[in-house]
């Protein structure tokens, strides 16, 4: 079977824009949390945001791009754009159906959409956009860049709350094993805006401090919910001899393994379905859990989540037997931006052979059994890593990140 | 060699009847359910007209509890998949759950519920009330996360493999039953529930396509309102819907001797990279899905019995479908019949593409094909056999059904009656 690579990485998030800035504050741990200054949060039982600061979307894209798209989608199509050129592909010299975009939104565009709904309970039908249509649905992102960049081969939306990242990243090396040589996928999401914070809080799991270096603190004693960010990344994915056959400049790693599986209904006394996707996605790569060398965990900050992450990565492992990090504890949680984000930056690991640490986390309980990487990098050879990403409900996902090894001798059959 | 996949149930809630009896009767009878919009007052919107289902939560069946916490679109996902699961006949209790997958495809999602909380939160636009907690809606976030619409369906029928929405806006019906083609095809799952739900029929919807004339604004016609292929359309008539089906594999539905609907043997989907709401006149990309479905499944163009159009009665995609037609099947496309349902139920947004799946799985079971109501005198540039008014009878083996969104995505699927496999 082909082997599906990673040839380009565009992200951000509130600690960085663009893939350098995100990574260097990634790497020293250095968070981008603060009060949310969009709008007056202070009544707000949550106040907290990683909020993507100095972007000017004029600085990036055609002025007729501006008037038609919410945030989320600017935040898409820079990714993308970034990406692609990371990749040094050139989509005019490519065959345009040979080429596909997946994306993942956990949300909609809400900010332009709260102004559309407003417009017209307030002013009468008659003045909503001609852009509404398509400014909020979900697969606008996908649509947007297949657009920008001539992009005509499969593509699709895929909205499985905060798993989304991997979903895509999944459903788009599926798309090149199926004969497309190139997809750019990831997620990005942002919902900033008076309504998608008032949702944010209905959801029931954000964090109530205000204290933004002792907020999200994934699997710390302490842990009492997460901060939520904006952003994520868009990678470029290539079949391998199609990358190399156009001269791609650089080969960051491949994406061996995937899975994704549900929980149960609540109520039904069955095991929840994490360690088993884990599992699925470790033996879709063809390796043991012996060869990870990192995890980048899903860590969402709410106790009962973070002990249930850290039991399935026990039984999988065995306890504190592999380093886990979460370095979206510096950025945020960025929806479904957070899978593809984390999967960047497992990328970036491998290259500089250093696992990010999880900021602002102190103390691990004992019967977590999980050796975090915490306060300061760690130098490791990172050959192989797993993501992991959860969504409210019950989604699951795990994706197998490796080294690129052209001449390894599993999966080329 | 990639499995086989074939359909063993259906569930439909479609505009003009209960159910999937009452659907087909309303499709082969030629009857349209297009009517002046009941659920709010229309009068100041350009298009007054729409496909409104006659759908009780608790006829259906749904628990006080669940018609609270789910929206209009998700209860008709649910309701749908009981339904598609009952009749696939198939004992969901002996298969591993970590094997049964969900894939469900919808447009606007949760609209319906969206705008409602948006207005009890603002008080009517007037002022912005959450800075009291009071105000928020425990679910608010479920209308913003259109996730939960797959994950309500996934406790339903106990799916504990892979879960998602597909959200291609007018596609998403062809495409989540794609999706979950690839699934059981590469083995990541052995039964999907799959299909698609849309309930757009909400103000903001409606002002959405009044924004872009879209919509038809014929509102003294409500009931002839949608006229695809025909010379006097101009536009389409916004509808809500459902379909669902229950997935497997050939060889288990074999096994267990279950009937059979279709079997999917093929999907193809393109991008136009062109506009997000325009479409290309030659139809080139829809084409190009289209030859992919069919390359998939093996099939010549001489080969399709009948194409069911995504004729949405707009101008530009009545053309431009035409000419994709055209283009992919060649001299073969003048000698099919091709017809489009939303003449009859309207246009569900991102569930048509599931409740014509239905429709062509139906089609080819009982040797009809389904015609295009008020079609009485075709547009001069769409020159096809649109099978006008009356339902055909004809040995329909093998069925081409298309889709076009908004963002350009071009989806064409090939479902054809397994060899061997009597109507």
């Amino acid at each position: 079977m082909t082997r599906t690579v990673v040839t380009g990485i565009g992200a951000l998030a509130a600690n960085g824009l663009g893939t350098q800035e995100y990574w260097a504050a990634t790497r020293e741990g250095r968070h981008g949390l603060g009060a949310l200054t969009r709008f007056d949060v202070a009544k707000y039982p949550a106040t907290l945001a990683g909020e993507i600061r100095g972007f000017e979307a004029a600085d990036h894209l055609p002025d007729r791009l501006l008037p038609q798209t919410d945030v989320s989608t600017r935040y898409a199509l820079v990714a993308a754009g970034w990406a692609l050129e990371d990749a040094k592909v050139d989509p005019a010299s490519l065959v345009d159906y040979d080429m596909g975009v997946v994306t993942a939104n956990a949300l909609g565009g809400f900010e332009f959409t709260h102004r559309e709904f407003h417009k017209l309970w307030t002013e009468g039908p008659q003045t909503v956009s001609v852009y509404e249509s398509f400014a909020w649905f979900y697969a606008v992102n996908a649509g947007q860049i297949s657009i920008r960049h001539g992009m005509r081969g499969p593509s699709s939306a895929l909205v499985t709350e905060q798993a989304g990242g991997l979903d895509a990243l999944g459903h788009a090396r599926r798309t090149v094993r199926r004969g497309t040589p190139l997809v750019v996928a990831g997620g990005v999401d942002s919902a900033l805006d008076p309504w998608g914070w008032a949702s944010q809080i209905a959801g029931g799991r954000l964090c109530t401090g205000t204290d933004p270096d002792r907020a999200y603190l994934p699997f710390d004693r302490d842990a009492d919910g997460y901060v939520p960010g904006e952003g994520g990344a868009l990678l470029v994915l290539e079949d391998a001899e199609a990358a190399l056959r156009r001269g791609a400049p650089d080969i960051l790693g491949e994406i061996a393994g995937y899975a994704s599986g549900f929980d149960p209904a609540p109520g039904s006394g069955r095991p929840p379905a994490l360690r088993r996707t884990i599992e699925a996605a470790l033996a879709d790569a063809g390796v043991t859990a012996g060869q990870v060398d990192v995890v980048f965990a899903d860590a969402v900050g709410v106790p009962e989540l973070d002990r249930a992450e850290a039991a399935a990565l026990g039984e999988v492992f065995g306890p504190g037997a592999v380093p886990v990090t979460a370095p979206k504890a510096a950025s945020g949680r960025t929806y479904a931006g957070g899978g593809s984000l984390d999967v960047a930056t497992a990328l970036l690991s491998i290259r500089d052979g250093v696992i990010p640490p999880t900021a602002g986390t102190r103390e691990v309980p004992a019967e977590y059994g999980i050796d975090l990487v915490r306060d300061r990098a760690r130098e490791a050879n990172v050959r192989t890593a797993l993501v992991v990403a959860r969504g409210l409900w019950g989604f699951n996902s795990a994706v197998v990140v490796r080294a690129w090894a052209p001449d390894a001798t599993n999966d080329l059959s | 060699m990639s499995r086989r996949v074939v359909i063993t149930g259906i569930g439909v809630r479609a505009p003009g009847g209960r159910g999937t009896k009452e659907f087909w009767d309303l499709l082969t009878a030629g009857r349209t359910a297009t009517r002046r919009i009941s659920f709010f007052d229309p009068s100041p919107y350009r298009s007054q007209i729409a496909g409104e289902a006659d759908f009780d939560p608790v006829w259906e069946g749904l628990s006080q509890r669940e018609i609270r916490r789910m929206d209009r679109a998700t209860q008709f996902a649910v309701v749908c998949a009981q339904e598609a699961v009952q009749d696939s006949g198939l004992d969901f209790a002996g298969i591993d759950p970590a094997r049964i997958g969900v894939t469900l495809g919808s447009a606007v999602a949760a609209a319906t519920s969206l705008e409602r909380e948006y207005l009890v939160l603002s008080d009517s636009g007037r002022n912005w009330l959450v800075d009291s907690e009071e105000w928020l809606s425990p679910h608010m976030f479920d209308y913003l996360a259109p996730s939960v619409m797959p994950a309500e369906v996934a406790w339903k029928v106990g799916a504990e493999g892979p879960v998602s929405l597909v959200s291609n806006g007018c596609t998403s019906g062809l495409d989540a039953v794609g999706h979950a083609l690839q699934l059981i095809q590469e083995g990541s799952a052995d039964v999907i529930v799959a299909g698609a739900t849309d309930t757009p029929i909400t103000p903001i919807v409606v002002a959405c396509f009044d924004a872009i004339k879209a919509t038809t604004a014929r509102n003294d016609e409500p009931e002839t309102a949608s006229r695809p292929f025909d010379r006097s359309r101009t536009g389409f008539v916004l509808a809500e819907g459902a379909a669902v089906f229950v997935l497997e594999t050939l060889e288990s539905a074999r096994r267990r001797g279950a009937p059979i609907y279709a079997e999917v043997t093929g999907y193809g989907t393109r991008c136009n990279a062109y506009h997000m709401t325009g479409l290309k006149q030659d139809g080139r990309e829809m084409a190009e899905a289209i030859r992919v479905a069919m390359d998939q499944a093996r099939i010549d163009p001489t080969a399709v019995d009948y194409i069911n159009a995504h004729g949405s009665g707009t101008k530009q995609n009545d053309r431009h479908e035409t000419a994709a037609v055209k283009r992919a099947l060649g001299d073969h496309a003048y000698r099919t019949p091709v017809s489009s349902i939303k003449s009859m139920v309207g246009h569900s947004l991102g569930a048509i593409g599931s409740v014509e799946i239905a429709a062509c799985a139906l089609a080819i079971k009982n040797g009809v094909v389904p015609p295009t109501a008020n079609l009485h005198e075709a547009d001069p540039e769409c020159d096809l056999d649109y099978v006008p008014l009356t339902a055909r009878e004809r040995d329909v083996r093998t069925v081409l059904t298309v889709g076009s969104g908004f963002g350009g995505f071009q989806t064409a699927m090939v479902l054809q009656r397994p060899t061997g496999e009597r109507e």
